[in-house]
């Protein structure tokens, strides 16, 4: 049972930026008449926004640091640890928390990592940074959080681009004894790696010509070995059966009353899993913030820039209890239980 | 327990034109089909039956009445 808990921990600010461009679901090329607005409707992703080209995922994240750290009054050279969560970084060698670390102006004195996850980044990296300072040297860290699922989704793909966006989040966590405990339940089944998958540009497969091929094996799905291809009807199974039960596990393990939770702040995938996750435990709808409507699928910035986008405004001077949950690529899922202790959390940033 | 005839009802409900389906339906090859149609499949089976149902699966099976076997030989 992989579970996790580890105490003196706060999440003192969440900060979010996205591209000013916007993709608007239905009108997008591929779609039939009228199947754009069904997608629209039933996936209820209406928008999300696309970076310029040239724009990374650690450009996004850069511009959510530097106003978190400014609107903390965090001092650059007090930070001990900067990590990096996503897919999409600048170089395939080195990691991208590295180039951040130069670029945010921090100290030499600094942990840099990255972790190179998918939609279940936030419960992960949040469960690596926290158990880290948990041993109380580091004082100060930042998450940062971006993805650009352009880069990697076909744009000729109707089973994928139409549900995904870009962005880019920051965390700042800090060590302060008698901090609640944040605690974890984390589980995984990596014989499903294909359901969400890159094939090439890794070692496996190198990308040669015929890798930039494009192939089309249903109208309205064109691809090639670089993008990342999804096949959706597998991944929605695992995505309304594993999050629920990962949720009921944590909640059992750690005595949470769930109906006693203020949010559900569940992974931005597709209205359709969402809804089936809140049904099964049961959770008033009226305390998940959705979203999707906004930003789509934004990957493992899904958490954080919902809070930011939906909940700022209801949780700025005040404590909440959240349980996050939230499964992607691997596949892998976790829940968390964690605390929003008065953070700061300004307005979303456009970039 | 669920009869066949509760799983076609079931069934018909993912489908706007549901009046043609019956036992030996091979609901893939409907021209109404499509991945929203699988997915609500998906999602019924695993609401009314609590089975799990992959994409794979449904592509292993060509009739309601086969659909309707291969969810009950993975109940509990």
């Amino acid at each position: 049972m992989a579970f996790l808990s580890f105490e003196n921990i706060k999440i003192r600010g969440i900060s979010a930026a996205v591209p000013k461009n916007i993709k608007t679901t239905a009108s997008l090329p591929f779609f039939a008449p009228g199947e754009g607005e069904r997608v629209a409707e039933l996936t209820q992703v209406k928008q999300s926004r696309i970076v310029s080209e040239g724009v990374c995922a650690s450009d996004l994240c850069q511009r959510a640091a530097e106003k978190l750290l400014a609107d903390l009054h965090w001092d650059k050279s007090e930070i001990d640890a900067l990590y990096f969560v996503g897919q999409a970084r600048d170089y395939i060698a080195p990691q991208t928390a590295s180039l951040l670390q130069s670029r945010l102006g921090l100290a030499e004195e600094c942990i840099v990592l990255d972790l190179p996850m998918a939609c279940q980044g936030y419960v992960y990296g949040l469960s690596v940074v926290g158990s880290m300072m948990s041993h109380g040297t580091i004082k100060k860290a930042l998450m940062l959080v971006g993805e650009t699922n352009s880069t990697f989704v076909s744009h000729y793909d109707k089973t994928a681009w139409p549900l995904h966006g870009d962005a880019g989040t920051a965390t700042a966590l800090e060590y302060v004894e008698g901090a609640a405990p944040m605690q974890f339940h984390f589980a995984g089944d990596g014989s499903t790696y294909k359901y969400v998958y890159i094939p090439a540009g890794g070692a496996r497969m190198p990308i040669t010509p015929k890798e930039l091929e494009y192939v089309e094996p249903a109208p309205g799905q064109k691809y090639n070995m670089t993008n990342c291809i999804m096949e959706g009807m597998n991944v929605f199974s695992l995505a309304i059966s594993k999050p629920p039960m990962s949720v009921k596990k944590l909640a059992e393990r750690y005595g949470i009353e769930i109906d006693k939770i203020d949010y559900l702040l569940l992974h931005q995938a597709n209205n359709m899993i969402d809804e089936k996750i809140v049904k099964k435990l049961k959770f008033d709808p009226s305390r998940v913030p959705m979203s999707l409507k906004r930003y789509g699928n934004t990957a493992a910035c899904s958490i954080p820039l919902n809070i930011v986008s939906e909940i700022r405004a209801k949780i700025t001077g005040k404590c909440v209890d959240t349980i996050m949950c939230a499964i992607g690529s691997g596949f892998a899922w976790g829940s968390a239980h964690i605390e929003l202790d008065h953070i700061v959390c300004p307005e979303v940033i456009e970039y | 327990m669920k009869t066949l005839e509760d799983f076609i009802a079931l069934v018909a409900e993912q489908f706007d034109n549901a009046e043609n389906i019956e036992a030996s339906t091979e609901f893939r090859n409907l021209d109404e089909y499509s991945s929203l149609t699988a997915l609500s499949l998906i999602a019924m089976i695993d609401e009314e039956f609590e089975v799990t149902i992959k994409g794979d699966d449904l592509k292993k099976v060509a009739t309601v009445e086969e659909l309707y076997n291969m969810v009950r030989s993975r109940m509990q």
